[in-house]
């Protein structure tokens, strides 16, 4: 066979801070082979980035590489001047960032841009329209003229990606390009990757946190652990048995598409990932380990390799080969489910929520009606710009909505946060998504989580540490945890700390918005049980916000789907995935990556781009990129509700009995259907 | 774009028209009967009353702010009251002799403080930075006569260049040119500073932006990805700051030009300050004003016309 294009021996990366060497990367191993696509994952801090850079040999100005080689071809890059690197970049190693918006010369328009690429490169000028179209954009001369801040994110990054590919490289390095974008804009860029792939035979450094674009993309999958290579082999091996216990708790923590909370519980990760530090004589993963032995703790396991094409770094992987051992960790034992006669909470009529712009009157929420129930969740999924966080904002009297009806237990809420009493505040709680911004730096935990004990629940501050004792033990934090500060938490910690906080009074409704988006995937595991276990103990009702469609599909009882401030479809949780389904929900979860590499998805893409909510089109507002459009209706009528047997209803002017007809299953799971 | 600079001049109208009130309110408060300081205490009061009635002092305030104004703007500018030369001709000439030592001053300045800057911001951290950015320091701490003094002493004496710049009326610019070089230099110092700390700054922040590095990798050259990307984004305040500092350049070198002897605006200006000479000090103050919010200006223009951001923006 020939040899691989890069390949990484024993490579190793540190980081200068002050006096001290951090290691980074630790002896890793890796090799590409031309034309192939290669996935890095690990959680946050686990050194993704930091590989994908020394690759290309671009380290920050405190980062370098301490020993091992990057032969690229039969040069090692570790040995190259940094002209000799240039003459590389763009022409053999191409490289798209994350944050695409940031990544593009704020004052050069895009298509000049791209051509000082093709200048650099020696090509032809005018291939630019040629290359835009290629990216699928629809009128690559306009787009050519404009500055980067007037394209949205897809955009900029498809701009990104044309300069990335102009010189023809054998290598892409991709770090997370997809993760600030939606999933339908990022299913987009998916598609366009793999066409180039296969055009150009390009091979791809594809760095991502996410297990479903990893099982999508793949050929190959690294798991990194604390600078380490913990795994590596075929992507679909990879997911048929992972030998690692780390890669198995990673795809532990994800739910798939359709895993439910009541039926089959993310097991998630203990603990998280380490600090950078000095290399230690034991597995690294060892305090996180459920399979965690002696030997372990007493020597670093080496890099073996069980088959010729996969290797794996811990000292227990043959037993787990053989299946004598399993590698998951066991369920927590969760809150047991008592079926209690469910009130309602929430009534949500009518709800309409407009911001004053410079250009126009911005509505974010047209006419919303939900309602949520003890004891249950109520889910709402949609893309960044649908409205889902106005509706929590407005509930929760953040923001005034200009029209509609908010009933809490059947009496209705003044909309000011001003006119609201104190029984109003304690029965409605919220969790942001930020947990690095919830709470207040300069009070300790146990003063955060008293102040609500006090002044909502009239506990008397002497009994208040008492509780806040109660409050911590809930969320699973020591007691000794009501003396840090903010800052002495991980942000997992901190996220434990608002829901504490949330429920300290009590609360009948608690709003969570995108509470575990900003949080690693062990982390999220963590908390999504947490919330489901809080709400079976004290029958809270929630409404729940994420633009994750399984996680939303775990952890609510009923969903919402959200369209530029309209719901298009609601539905129970379980029959979310079946058909029939709007067409907006049909493409959102044929967008979504499963974290599975034997789910068959049906392919339907959006075209165009989300409309503008201070014009928000007449009729249907999904019209403008419907793949179902019937027509003048669409465009001139308000569709009607349709109600299914199984409880569905959907807004649109197609029939359910046509919906159903046209419609398949737009994930088929191989054998026993879901998990 | 053209929206915006209608409204941007409509605007200068009226920061005029403000400031031609100001002006006009603040000299008649000032204390002391104008007659009086232009005839001498010894004179009597019919020579008093017939120059208050010359003058037009008898009409009430609105009739004379107009009166005053529209001769001003038809460019009747009258005559000043301690040497009775007409106004306008001798403003216009130190104008011009103040646009000439402020835009060499730019012409020199403002290059060298930017190379030096850029310089400093590509070895941050490094010795030629230290050295730099010290020596900027040490610049912006000292007193514009101190730096005039030491020049006189090096270069004057030294070199025999004019430590007097008192320029004859008729001299042409090649003429007038070794005179400019002393007080150049010193207002040069002042301005090298700020602007090459300022673009130190710019082009050190814009080297953390995420688009240089899509530049690099994409293999450009070093030079280009500085000159192409980095640059043109870094410059964005530096510009700004150097336009304003030309309306400075015009009106306020007052020491500069009272060290060096050098006949520009602001010796006009405490001239007239000292004869009481309102008419002159109303001209002056309007002209340097106008000076000022022209250099806004175009500081504005200029930030809009080279940020696509603010441009699409508006
Ligand atoms: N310039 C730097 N100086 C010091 N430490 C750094 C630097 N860059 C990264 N690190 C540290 O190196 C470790 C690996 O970081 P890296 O960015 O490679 O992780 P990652 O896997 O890409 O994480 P993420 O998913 O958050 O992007 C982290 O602990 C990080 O804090
Ligand atoms: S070596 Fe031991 S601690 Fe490390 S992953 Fe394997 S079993 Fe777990
Ligand atoms: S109403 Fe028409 S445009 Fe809207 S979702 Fe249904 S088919 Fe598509
Ligand atoms: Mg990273």
């Amino acid at each position: 066979m020939a040899s691989p294009l890069l390949q990484l021996q024993q490579l190793a990366v540190s980081y200068k801070v002050g006096r001290r060497t951090l290691d980074a990367l630790r002896d890793v191993d890796l090799s590409i082979d031309a034309g192939q696509t290669y996935g890095l994952v690990g959680e946050s801090g686990s050194g993704k980035s930091t590989l994908a850079l020394a690759a290309m040999r671009y380290l920050p100005a405190n980062g370098f590489i301490r020993s091992g080689s990057i032969m690229f071809g039969d040069k090692d890059l570790a040995k190259l001047s940094p002209e000799e690197m240039r003459a590389r970049w763009g022409r053999q190693i191409g490289f798209v960032p994350q944050n695409p918006a940031t990544a593009l010369n704020p004052s050069v328009r895009v298509g000049d841009q791209i051509r000082e690429a093709l200048r650099l490169y020696s090509r032809d000028e005018s291939d630019v329209m040629e290359i835009l179209k290629q990216m699928r954009i629809a009128d690559p001369a306009r787009v050519a003229r404009q500055y980067p801040h007037q394209l949205s994110g897809g955009m900029q990054q498809r701009m990104l990606i044309s300069m990335a590919l102009s010189g023809n490289p054998h290598l892409l390095v991709l770090d997370e390009p997809t993760t600030a974008l939606d999933v339908t804009t990022e299913a987009a860029i998916l598609d366009l990757l793999r066409g180039a792939q296969q055009m150009l035979n390009t091979a791809m450094l594809y760095v991502t946190h996410n297990l479903g674009v990893v099982a999508t993309l793949t050929d190959r999958v690294a798991v990194l652990y604390a600078g380490e290579l913990a795994e590596d082999a075929p992507t679909k091996e990879l997911f048929r048995q992972p030998l690692h216990p780390y890669t198995r708790g990673l795809l532990d923590s994800v739910p798939r598409l359709g895993q439910r909370k009541d039926v089959n519980r993310l097991r998630g990760i203990v603990g998280q990932i380490p600090a950078l530090g000095e290399t230690i004589d034991a597995c690294v993963f060892a305090p996180r380990c459920p399979l965690a032995i002696e030997i372990c703790w007493q020597k670093r396991p080496t890099l073996d390799a069980p088959t010729p094409d996969r290797t794996v770094r811990c000292h227990r992987w043959p037993e787990i080969m053989a299946g004598d051992i399993s590698p998951s960790r066991a369920v927590e034992k969760s809150s047991q489910v008592t079926k209690q006669a469910a009130n309602q909470v929430l009534q949500v009529d009518g709800l309409q929520v407009a911001y004053k712009m410079p250009g126009g009157t911005l509505q974010a929420v047209r006419g919303v009606d939900v309602q949520a129930t003890s004891g249950r969740t109520l889910g709402v999924v949609g893309e960044s710009g649908s409205g889902k966080s106005s509706l929590a904002r407005a509930v929760i009297g953040l923001v005034e909505p200009s029209e509609g009806k908010i009933d809490l237990l059947g009496i209705q809420l003044p909309k000011r946060l001003t006119r609201r009493n104190r029984v109003v505040l304690s029965h409605l709680q919220m969790v942001f998504q930020n947990p690095e911004e919830a709470l207040n730096p300069h009070l300790t935990v146990g003063e955060s989580l008293s102040r609500p004990l006090i002044t909502l629940r009239g506990v008397k501050p002497a009994d208040a540490k008492a509780q806040v004792g109660e409050l911590l033990a809930a969320v699973r934090l020591p007691a000794d945890y009501a003396d840090r500060l903010p800052s002495q938490l991980s942000g997992g910690e901190k996220q434990r700390v608002a829901i504490a906080r949330a429920f300290a009074s009590q609360p009948e409704l608690l709003l969570a918005d995108e509470p575990v988006s900003a949080l690693d995937v062990s982390v999220q595991a963590a908390i999504l049980n947490l919330l489901a276990d809080l709400q079976i103990e004290h029958q809270t009702s929630m409404l729940f916000i994420a633009h994750d469609i399984a996680v939303v599909g775990y952890l609510a009882d009923e969903i919402a789907v959200m369209y530029l401030g309209q719901i298009m479809q609601t539905s129970p949780a379980e029959t979310i995935f079946d058909a029939p389904y709007h067409p907006y929900t049909e493409a959102l979860l044929s967008s979504v990556p499963p974290p599975d590499p034997f789910v068959k998805q049906e392919r339907i893409r959006l075209e165009g781009e989300l409309p503008s909510a201070v014009n928000p089109p007449n009729g249907c507002p999904f019209h403008t990129r419907c793949p179902r459009f019937l027509g003048d209706i669409c465009v001139e009528q308000k569709p009607p509700w349709r109600e299914t047997e199984d409880g569905k209803r959907i807004f649109c002017h197609i029939p359910l009995e046509d919906l159903l007809r046209d419609q398949t299953d737009v994930l088929q799971f191989e054998g026993a259907k879901k998990s | 774009m053209t929206a915006y600079i209608l409204r941007r001049l409509a605007f200068l109208g009226l920061t005029m028209l403000l400031t031609s009130l100001l002006i006009f309110v603040i000299t008649q408060l000032l204390p002391g009967d104008v007659c009086r300081v232009i005839l001498g205490r010894e004179v009597g009061e019919n020579a008093l009353e017939a120059c208050r009635l010359d003058l037009g002092l008898d009409q009430p305030a609105p009739v004379r702010y107009f009166t005053w104004l529209g001769d001003f703007l038809t460019g009747n500018w009258g005559n000043s009251y301690s040497t009775d030369a007409e106004i306008r001709p001798l403003v216009m000439e130190r104008l011009g002799n103040s646009l000439m030592l402020a835009g060499f001053t730019m012409l020199v300045g403002v290059p060298i403080a930017i190379g030096l800057g850029v310089i400093a911001a590509l070895n941050e951290g490094k010795a030629i930075d230290n050295g730099i950015s010290l020596g900027a320091l040490a610049v912006v701490g000292l007193p514009e006569f101190v730096t005039g003094i030491l020049l006189i002493e090096i270069l004057a004496f030294r070199l025999g260049l004019p430590a007097n710049s008192s320029i004859r009326e008729t001299a042409t610019f090649a003429e007038a040119f070794p005179s400019l070089i002393l007080p150049a230099l010193t207002a040069t110092f002042v301005l090298l500073a700020y602007v090459a700390r300022l673009t130190r700054a710019g082009v050190i922040e814009e080297l953390k932006q995420a688009y240089v590095r899509t530049a690099e990798l994409k293999g450009l050259p070093r030079r280009t990805v500085i000159w192409r990307h980095v640059l043109r984004n870094a410059m964005l305040p530096t510009i700004t700051v150097v336009a304003i500092s030309f309306g400075w350049l015009i009106s306020g070198l007052v020491v500069i030009e009272n060290v060096f002897n050098y006949p520009g605006l602001g010796r006009l200006m405490v001239f007239a300050i000292s004869r009481r000479d309102l008419p002159l000090l109303q001209a002056i103050s309007l002209i340097t004003v106008l000076g000022f919010a022209l250099a806004n200006l175009v500081a504005d223009l200029l930030y809009a016309a080279l940020n696509p951001r603010i441009r699409i923006g508006s």
